[in-house]
């Protein structure tokens, strides 16, 4: 096994990336975006994009990077550092991932930043592809998909759907189809996400599907979709993880320069203590965060579990640091001016999609005889 | 390189295979079983001395030390090679003691080579049991308000005071502590780190029952000892502060390097049991099992990562206080949640899960309070102000 400190590619990795977000996309940037009801910047994009980040995970052939998990992990945390928002986590990483495994033909458009991609499976407030009721009903050689879809991240940007749809009973009667996003049938209507980001609801209404549209096979959606899921899931701890790393940054600054009694806030122990507890439950969250990577890089097949380990647990040390984070800035930690609360609510956009805390723990539980 | 390590690994695990007693193989850790050595110790049976005397021979108590003290002369790759080879083996750890652990790492850094000369080879032979007389009845997280005093005679130092939660002191031939030698200096300059042999005349122990029923830890009193100067003190006289604040972080590095047992050999499911049975009707105690095996495994990883970082020689320094904290408060959730989770089960002495637990309450005080901890992360890692 790698080990789990950055490799000196890695480093050179990040570094690359925290020098480039730090000018292009710092939280300045992500504030402007919201003030103009823009969900992300095209032009950042495809600067993105020349400089390989899209195809990340996408092999030479298609034009990819093919740096793999790990390296993926590095971008999404440099990423979530910054609040940085952008097309990454559902076209380089998720749908990367599952079309790679299905031997797809669109890579190259995906890893050239041209095509953008939003993954539809949830159908109800908690994640759970297992329980998709969104009908694939068969009709001549191919299907007809009616439906609703909710928490699409990037759906209403997108121009291609991976869609989630039951063609048959129980967990084998699942398919997932891919499918450009304009098909007649299909209405997107994009949701007020508290995080400013592209997230949408789409209803399809017998929307025609042919057999070139299904990724895998027909009622092997759960199969084609979890290399996907997997990477999705392990980025968006990664993110989480950068987010952290972000906003407790910002909050040990404040704590050094902020007076009160006619001392440093931070010199208080209350706090101190608070602080070094955080600092312990970071530590933790990166050691799953960069395992979850490794292990995708070179055992995907048997990565659930630290995929799961690092997404639990970078959803509850992303909460930890967001609520401290505008506690111990007080009243200023409340304001819209303040940049605190844009961490709290893409912690809690992040900690939703994908699986929650006890989606993931359930699996954990399970896996270890629980 | 590599090759020639990946020769060194052919070479480790054939003598292993070679020398190793069949009957110590796969032997848990307990404290029935480990072999702490000394003048006093009884060896549990001849494959345990065996197996002391040929590790002894090839450097492998101590592998890190300089042959010429009976260590292995080992290079890191090389030492974690052959923890490697000894887990996949089944191996126990042939001797374990203070000795190893913080006495030798404090001479090779401070001592002097007649110190050097005398005393570790006893350590790595297992020959001489070391204790640390530390904490005092007045010293606890405030180690250096050290009151034993040892006070200059000529030709020896008289000392007089009482040491506190000395493990093993009752078995133990020797002892390094901290005395205070200048009463006059500031309370973390007159101290010194002095030898002293427990048989002198005037040392006296008394074990210390915990509320766990064992009695790891003692009380040692010293009334009018008499300890010949030759040799006496490691490092500077009066500078025996920097002394002990080099082996504190030390030990703390060690538990991120080698485990230090902040991890339970079984898995939370094993020590539960069958959780329909116990917690099926409790979903709290199943929801806490849940949390604590995610935080678990990935604190698992924590501590291979810092090894990683140890390893690279970049050194974890103050943050291993963090392994420290997190390691001991886990255990103890741990052991809250399998006393739950076993019920009235679990109150019987005999069942032995009682014991476990009550004495995990002083994993977050023993070594630097958990609190102490928190102040060193928040002082010396996120350098905090102090006003």
């Amino acid at each position: 096994m790698e080990r789990l400190v950055d490799t000196e590619d890695e480093v050179m990795l990040r570094d690359a990336a925290r020098g480039f977000l730090d000018e292009n996309a710092p939280v300045s940037a992500f504030r402007a975006n919201r003030d103009a009801g823009r969900a992300f910047d095209p032009g950042l994009w495809r600067e993105m994009a020349q400089m390989g980040w899209a195809g990340v995970l996408i092999g030479e052939e298609h034009g990819g990077a093919d740096m793999g998990h790990r390296a993926a992990g590095i971008l999404a945390e440099e990423m979530g550092r910054t609040l940085a928002a952008s097309p990454f986590l559902s076209s380089a990483v998720i749908a990367a991932s599952a079309l790679r495994a299905a031997g797809s033909e669109r890579l190259s458009q995906i890893a050239e930043g041209a095509a953008l991609y939003a993954l539809a499976v949830d159908e109800g407030p908690k994640h759970a592809p297992d329980l998709t009721a969104m009908e694939a009903r068969p009709e001549g050689n191919g299907f007809r998909l009616s439906g609703r879809k909710v928490f699409v991240a990037d759906g209403a940007s997108a121009d291609r759907v991976l869609v989630l749809a039951r063609s048959g009973e129980g967990d084998e009667g699942l398919t997932l189809f891919d499918i450009e996003a304009d098909r007649a049938g299909l209405a997107r209507g994009a949701a007020d996400s508290i995080d400013a980001r592209d997230f949408a609801t789409l209803e399809f209404e017998d929307v025609e599907a042919t057999g070139d549209d299904v990724v895998g096979e027909v009622g092997g959606g759960l199969a084609a979709l979890a290399p996907g899921l997997r990477a999705g899931q392990a980025a968006l701890a990664a993110e989480l993880s950068g987010l952290t790393a972000g906003i407790s940054a910002i909050t040990l600054g404040y704590l050094k320069e902020r007076t009160q009694f006619d001392r440093a806030i931070g010199s208080f122990q209350a706090l101190q203590h608070r602080a070094a507890h955080l600092f312990a439950e970071i530590e933790v969250t990166t050691s799953a965060v960069a395992h979850a990577g490794r292990v995708l890089d070179q055992a995907p097949e048997d990565a659930q579990l630290a995929v799961s380990v690092a997404k639990a647990r970078a959803t509850q040390t992303a909460k930890l640091a967001v609520m401290e984070g505008v506690q111990m800035h007080g009243g200023i930690g409340m304001t819209d001016d303040y940049d605190a609360g844009f961490f709290m609510k893409r912690a809690r956009v992040g900690a939703e999609w994908l699986g929650d805390y006890g989606h993931h723990a359930a699996i954990v539980a399970a896996m270890r005889g629980l | 390189m590599p090759d020639k390590l990946e020769d060194f690994r052919t070479e480790i695990a054939e003598w292993i295979a070679a020398n190793l007693p069949e009957e110590l193989r796969g032997q848990p850790r307990n404290e029935d079983t480990i072999c702490w050595g000394g003048r006093k110790w009884q060896f549990r049976s001849q494959a345990q001395k065996d197996w002391l005397e040929r590790c002894h021979a090839r450097g492998l108590t101590c592998p890190r030390w300089p042959v010429e003290y009976g260590g292995g002369g080992m290079s890191r790759d090389e030492e974690k090679i052959l923890r490697d080879e000894m887990n996949r083996a089944g191996a126990p750890s042939p001797l374990e003691s203070f000795g190893i652990w913080m006495l030798g790492p404090a001479l090779l850094k401070f001592g002097t080579d007649a110190q050097k000369a005398e005393h570790l080879p006893e350590i790595t032979a297992g020959r001489i049991r070391w204790c640390q007389g530390y904490s005092e009845p007045g010293a606890g997280s405030d180690l250096a308000n050290v009151q034993t005093r040892a006070e200059d005679m000529g030709d020896h130092w008289l000392v007089n005071g009482q040491k506190i939660w000395t493990s093993y002191a009752d078995k133990a031939d020797k002892i390094f502590a901290l005395v205070r030698t200048d009463r006059e200096a500031p309370k973390h300059l007159g101290i010194s780190f002095m030898l002293i042999d427990m048989e002198t005349p005037g040392v006296t122990t008394r074990p210390i029952r915990l509320i766990s029923g064992a009695s790891p830890f003692c009380e040692t009193f010293f009334d009018n000892v008499k300890v010949p100067k030759e040799g006496a003190i490691v490092g500077e006289m009066n500078r025996g502060w920097d002394v002990a604040k080099y082996l504190l972080t030390h030990e703390r590095e060690m538990i991120g390097g080698g485990g230090g047992g902040l991890i339970a050999g079984t898995t939370l499911s094993e020590a539960i049991g069958d959780m329909d049975m116990v917690a099926g009707a409790d979903p709290v105690i199943r929801a806490q099992a849940m949390e604590l095996e995610v935080d678990t495994l990935a604190f698992g990883l924590t501590m291979e990562r810092y090894k990683d970082i140890a390893e690279s020689g970049a050194g974890v320094g103050h943050a291993s206080a963090m392994l420290k904290y997190y390691g001991t408060e886990l255990n103890k959730r741990r052991q809250e949640i399998v006393m739950s989770a076993r019920g009235s089960d679990a109150l019987d002495w005999s069942e032995g899960l009682a014991a476990p637990w009550l004495r995990s309450k002083a994993n977050s005080i023993e070594g630097g309070t958990s609190e102490v901890m928190l102040d060193i992360i928040s002082k010396r890692v996120l350098e905090l102000p102090s006003k």
